[in-house]
Formats: C-alpha cells, sequence, structure tokens
C-alpha cells in the first residue's frame, strides 16, 4: 500500500525510515502519513458505500424485502457517520498533508508526531464504530448499533439510544481528537513554515482553503465534542441537558448539534473549493480568475457558516423574527459562493482548455456542485423548507453537494496529483470508465430524489408508498452502478501504488503551476530541506 | 533551517500551538455555555414555549374585557406512567386578565408512591410569556400515593399585553415518573 515506497532509494544521508510495517505505524513523514490517510479514506469510502447498497437493495422495491427496518435505521445512521467522518473528512485531510508543505516550501508538517497520533486513532474510532454494526448484524441477544440517524437527535440517542450509543459516543470523541489535532498541524504549518517569500497572499488556493477549514475544525469540532459529552452525562450520570422530565430541553441538542453541523459542511467543501481553484487554471492555461476575491468568499462563507445553523430545524417552531434571520443569513452565502462559481467560469473562459481526467472531473463538480447549491437555496426558503422538510428532496441537496460535490473534487485531485505521488500517470482508459460511470449514475442516482422528495417521500424510512416504486427502483439502479463504478478508482489506485503505467515527468501537466511541481514525481521521501525560493 | 529568524521554527511552532490548543478547549466550554445561554433566550422569546416555573405573585393590572383568548389543553403521558393523567377543562375562553382555575387530575393504580413531575409547554411558543400562572401543580414535584387519584388545580392568568395575534394556543403538560430520580438513581437508559 506504498506510493511512496520506490523513493527510498533516494539519496538523503540522514534518511533512516524504519522499512515494512514500523515505516507506516510510526511514519513522521507528511508523505506518508498522507497515504495513510487517503488509503483510510478509501477504504472508508467502500465501507460507507456497501452500507448504502443495502439501503438502496431494501428501497429498489416497496415492501420489506432484505433487512428488517430497525436494522435499516442502523445502517443510514452509520453510512452518515462513516462517511463524513471517516471518508470525506480523512480525505481532505490526506490531501492537506500531503500538498500543504509541498506547496508552500516546507520540509513537513509542523507537528510530524501529533500528525502520526492524529491519524493511527481514526482506525481505532472506526473500529468501535464498526464493530457495533458487526455485532448488530452477526450478534448475539438483541444488540442495536447507533440507529438515530447521523444526527443523533436527543432524545432518540439519549433516553431512546441503543447500548451501542457509548461505543458511538466513545468514537465520535475520538474522530474530533484526531480532527482538531489534524487541524492544529494545517495551522501551525501555514503560519510557521512557509518558505521565505512565501506570502499568505501568494499560497495556492488550496493552502488558504485548508487554512479557513482548519479554523473551522477548531472552532466547531469541540462543540461536537461537548454535545455527546453531553448526551453521555444525561444517559449515565443523571443530568438532564435533553431531558424534558429533569427540565432539559431536546430542541436544545439540535442548536447544539448543528451549531457544530453547519460549519461541518463547510468543512468537507471549502478544501474542495481549493482543489478545483488548483485544477481549472492548469487545463485553461490561465491563472486563475480573481484570486484575492476567492480568499475573501472563502473566509466569509467561514464565518457565515456560524449563523445559519437553524435552517436545518425551522420546523421546531421559532419565532418569526428568528427565521427570517436564519433565512437571508443562508441566502447570504450565496454570494461569495455565487464569487467563486464565477471565478472558475471566468477563468475557464476563453482558456486554452483541454480535458484530461482531472480537469473532467472538475467541471463536473462546478457544474453539479451549483446544482446542490441551488436546491439549498430553495431549502433556504423557511415557508418552503416546511414542505421539503425531512423529505428526499433534503437528501438529493446534500448528496450533490457531498457525492458530486465534495467526493468529485476529492478524485479530481486523486488524478491531478497521483502523478507525483506515485511516479506514474493514472490509467487514462480506466479513468475515463471511472469518469464517465461516475458521471452518469450519480446523475441517474440522486437527480429523482429530488421528485420523489418534492412529491413527499420521506427520508430514512424503510419503505415507502407505492406511487414512488418506479423512480427509486432507477434511484437504486443508479445506487448500485455508481458504487461498482468506484470499484474502477480502487483498480486505478493500486495500479498506480504497483507502478503500473507510463512514469510522470516532474510536471506532468503543461498548465499546471505550483511549487509541487518542482520536485521530480514521485515526490522524493524528503522534500525542500532547503527552502525554495519563490518568485 | 530559519537561523536569521529571532524564535526558532519549533519556538513559533510550540507558541501557535499552546494558543490553539487554548482555543478549542474554549470552544469545548462554549458548548456548556450555549446551554444557560439557550435557558436565557428562552425565557426571554418563549423560544421553547416553557412557562415559567414560579408563580405570579402580581395581580393583573386591568381585565381586557373585549377580548377573549381561547385557552387549550391537552395532557401527555411520559415514560413510566401507567395511569390516568387528564385535565377536566379541554378548552376555555378567557379575557386577558381574568383568573381562571381549571382541574387536572392524575390516578396512580400502581402498588407503590410513585413521584412525579410535570412539564408544560406552549405552542405557540410566543404565547408563554403572557402565560401567568399563580397556582401550579407542574411548580412542585407531586407525589401520587398507591392507588391515589389526586385533584392538582391550576390557576392562571393571560397578560392583559398579550398580542393582538395571539387569540388562541394550547397549553400542554406531560407527566413524567421521577420517583428513581428523587431516590438519587440515575436516569435508567432503555436498551432496545
Amino acid at each position: 500500500m506504498s506510493t511512496a515506497a520506490a523513493t527510498h532509494d533516494d539519496h538523503h544521508d540522514h534518511h533512516h525510515a524504519p522499512t515494512g510495517l514500523k515505516r507506516w505505524l510510526f511514519s513522521t513523514n507528511h508523505k506518508d502519513i498522507g497515504t495513510l490517510y487517503l488509503w483510510f479514506s478509501f477504504a472508508m469510502f467502500l465501507v460507507g458505500g456497501f452500507m448504502a447498497m443495502v439501503i438502496r437493495a431494501e428501497l429498489l422495491e416497496p415492501g420489506m424485502q432484505f433487512v428488517d427496518p430497525e436494522f435499516f435505521n442502523q445502517m443510514t445512521t452509520v453510512h452518515g457517520l462513516v462517511m463524513v467522518f471517516g471518508a470525506v473528512m480523512p480525505a481532505t485531510v490526506g490531501l492537506a498533508n500531503w500538498m500543504i508543505p509541498l506547496m508552500i516550501g516546507a520540509p513537513d508538517m509542523a507537528l510530524p508526531r501529533m500528525n502520526n497520533w492524529s491519524f493511527w486513532i481514526l482506525p481505532f474510532a472506526f473500529g468501535i464504530l464498526i464493530f457495533a454494526v458487526l455485532m448488530s448484524a452477526f450478534g448475539a441477544g438483541n444488540p442495536s448499533a447507533p440507529n438515530f440517524g447521523w444526527t443523533f437527535y436527543a432524545p432518540l440517542s439519549t433516553k431512546y439510544g441503543p447500548a451501542s450509543t457509548d461505543l458511538f459516543i466513545l468514537s465520535v470523541h475520538m474522530m474530533g481528537i484526531s480532527s482538531i489535532m489534524g487541524a492544529i498541524n494545517v495551522v501551525v504549518t501555514v503560519f510557521n513554515m512557509r518558505a521565505p517569500g512565501m506570502t499568505l497572499m501568494k499560497m495556492p488556493l488550496f493552502v488558504w482553503t485548508w487554512l479557513i477549514t482548519a479554523f473551522l475544525l477548531i472552532a466547531v469540532i469541540p462543540v461536537l465534542a461537548g454535545a455527546v459529552t453531553m448526551m453521555l452525562t444525561d444517559r449515565h450520570f443523571g443530568t438532564s441537558f435533553f431531558d424534558a422530565a429533569g427540565g432539559g430541553d431536546p430542541v436544545l441538542f439540535q442548536h447544539v448539534f448543528w451549531f457544530f453541523g453547519h460549519p461541518e459542511v463547510y468543512i468537507m467543501i471549502l478544501p474542495s473549493f481549493g482543489i478545483v481553484s488548483a485544477i481549472i487554471p492548469a487545463f485553461a492555461r490561465k491563472p486563475l480568475f480573481g484570486y484575492a476575491s476567492m480568499v475573501y468568499a472563502t473566509a466569509s462563507i467561514a464565518l457565515l457558516s456560524f449563523v445559519v445553523w437553524a435552517h436545518h430545524m425551522f420546523t421546531v417552531g421559532m419565532p418569526l423574527a428568528g427565521t427570517l434571520f436564519f433565512m437571508y443569513m443562508t441566502m447570504l452565502i450565496s454570494v461569495p459562493t455565487g464569487v467563486k462559481v464565477f471565478n472558475w467560469v471566468a477563468t475557464m473562459w476563453r482558456g486554452s482548455l483541454t480535458f484530461e481526467l482531472p480537469m473532467k472531473w472538475a467541471i463536473a463538480f462546478v457544474i453539479l456542485f451549483t446544482c446542490g447549491g441551488l436546491s439549498g437555496l430553495m431549502l433556504a426558503i423557511t415557508p418552503v423548507d416546511f414542505q421539503y422538510h425531512d423529505t428526499y428532496f433534503v437528501v438529493a441537496h446534500f448528496h450533490y453537494v457531498l457525492v458530486t460535490g465534495a467526493i468529485f473534487s476529492i478524485f479530481a485531485a486523486a488524478y491531478y496529483w497521483l502523478p507525483k505521488w506515485s511516479g506514474v500517470m493514472p490509467s487514462k482508459l480506466l479513468g475515463e470508465l471511472h469518469f464517465w460511470n461516475s458521471l452518469i449514475s450519480a446523475n441517474l442516482l440522486f437527480f429523482p430524489m429530488h421528485f420523489v422528495g418534492l412529491a413527499g417521500m420521506p427520508r430514512r424510512y424503510a419503505d415507502y408508498a407505492l406511487q414512488f416504486a418506479d423512480y427509486n427502483f432507477w434511484i437504486s439502479i443508479g445506487g448500485f452502478w455508481f458504487g461498482l463504478s468506484q470499484v474502477i478508482f480502487l483498480i486505478v489506485a493500486i495500479r498506480c501504488a504497483m507502478k503500473k503505467g507510463e512514469p510522470a515527468p516532474a510536471k506532468p501537466w503543461d498548465g499546471a503551476e505550483g511549487l509541487e511541481w518542482e520536485v521530480p514525481s514521485p515526490a522524493p521521501f524528503h522534500t525542500f530541506d532547503t527552502p525554495p525560493v519563490i518568485k | 533551517m530559519s537561523d536569521n529568524q529571532p524564535l526558532s521554527v519549533e519556538e513559533r511552532n510550540k507558541r501557535t500551538l499552546k494558543k490553539l490548543v487554548i482555543w478549542a478547549v474554549a470552544m469545548f466550554g462554549f458548548a456548556f455555555l450555549m446551554v444557560p445561554f439557550y435557558n436565557v433566550i428562552c425565557d426571554i422569546t418563549g423560544l421553547n414555549g416553557k412557562t415559567s416555573s414560579t408563580a405570579a405573585t402580581q395581580a393583573p393590572e386591568k381585565v381586557v374585557a373585549d377580548r377573549t383568548v381561547t385557552v387549550e389543553f391537552i395532557t401527555q403521558r411520559g415514560d413510566g406512567i401507567s395511569g390516568e393523567f387528564t385535565s377536566e377543562t379541554k378548552r376555555v375562553k378567557v379575557h386577558p386578565g381574568e383568573i381562571t382555575l381549571v382541574h387536572f387530575y392524575a390516578t396512580n393504580p400502581t402498588g407503590s408512591d410513585m413521584v412525579t413531575q410535570s412539564i408544560p409547554s406552549v405552542t405557540p411558543g410566543e404565547a408563554a410569556r403572557y402565560l401567568h400562572k399563580t397556582q401550579c401543580f407542574c411548580f412542585d414535584q407531586q407525589t401520587l400515593a398507591a392507588g391515589e387519584r389526586k385533584d392538582m388545580p391550576m390557576i392562571f392568568y393571560l397578560d392583559p399585553e398579550i398580542p393582538r395575534h395571539i387569540n388562541q394556543f394550547t397549553l400542554s403538560y406531560t407527566i413524567f415518573d421521577v420517583t428513581e430520580r428523587v431516590a438519587g438513581k440515575n436516569n435508567s437508559v432503555a436498551v432496545n
């Protein structure tokens, strides 16, 4: 599982890294840790994807076929948790680990040992969570895995939560510690490790978006930790934060959760903005249009994300002034987001476009993320949200921004930087197959969800009314197709890791800019021991 | 590597690390600060429909005879309640400022004494701050002896200042068995 294994023959006299398992367990090298993060997140993507397949198999036809509703609920819950915390977030942390030091001309991340720790917590965190699912699937007695939805609203997760909720709480705490440490590392690296001359406003946008993401993480992951701690004490230590019988309020949970939860959705998408801001100029052969406005737009999105949380809970019964405030603030976010989309399109405008794999994914990102953004704007309108709330329309919205948004951009990043990571070009044929199959199947999978949602099909049920049968059949077909398409990427990645393919030059994309292309491909184990000269 | 810097990179890294850790810990604290903050906001705005948990001591200033507001009462049984809990009056039309008495009752068909706590909630929430109770069974825990049927009166008046657009609201009570909680035991968690 090494993309950097062949770099051992690189002659650096102070290079005495251990080999084999120890190399990975004790690694303090940002490239190795980045590789670990990326493989881990892809493994979690497949695990979470398998759960999605169970969900879509059950929903292929109306009525109950494969799993009982109780297990279905566990699948929706753990699918969400694994994809959010196990697939998307670690993938972007992996990209940050690999690319940020290369992009700013630093020899490594600022806190390499903490870097090692923040990765190695993750397999244990998800081991605990998946253990709960395995116990439920093959369980002795009747243990249920967490079954309250990934948002774990009280009192479903407190008073009515299964015993495995405590495993879930421990798991979330560990994921949180990992994320916070990863974020701290990024901030310290960006602030203190930049090569001389690399001023903040010269940094590539990927570094900027990750810096802002890191600040969001440090601000809100502790709030998530607070929420699960309150759950824990409510469950076992007699407190009543969310328990009405003891004077608490379950709605408080939703406020605390979404105070974390809304910045969290930007944590997942901001690094994607950075990725496409790197890729589009490279294949349009033009500098990014409006660099400074991109930085300010990203910062505004991050700031606004703290004052929109209640748009997830319009139906709890808020005063009119409250709903209006959150509605307008939410709509305001479309302004900086619109600036970004405009800048990407303006970068492509009259550029010498070529459509290599990373560019294909990046363009698909821009178009489909905008679709997801538009349905988000519809959801922001309070009175219509009352109709859309908790329907498949919401499911369609957040899968457009997370799958065809965040995950497509992560694939774009993978195809863009795989030559740098592995030293070989990813297979063009397989890459094309992966892209076109994913693109068509993802739209078959998620687009009809808008229609069934508007027609009133609620989320999170194992069954549905008969009139939704045809749409759901095709949604499920799209789901299986999309799931299988990802196996193609597994082959692409394994081939690169095994160095099968055309050797990559130091700069495989002729329009690409940035320090990462000044080091050879694959990137040597140690880079920028002497800081590069910034023009 | 950066020998020309007044502080070494390691030194600067440590400083930044320290600041960021403090920030993370502060945000963990902020999550808990949100609890009292939420309660204060709710008290001011009636956000969550909670009525005051203390008795109103002031008499209403006046009775607004030209307005009537319909107050509806609904009751729910929380966990551990097997007996009846209901209000004898289902709805009442009152003038703002008029003092009104309604009766609720609860039964305990079990063989042992039970401590109960009733939790009020008003829908729409904005009416909550205009509802003043001079006496309510919800202010204290009510002990129901084994087999007892207990009458639980509630006396209230509406603030004469209640906005014109509120001409109807619902007051809901949920009764909970808090015997174990009072006995100092932890809230037991249902395991399914």
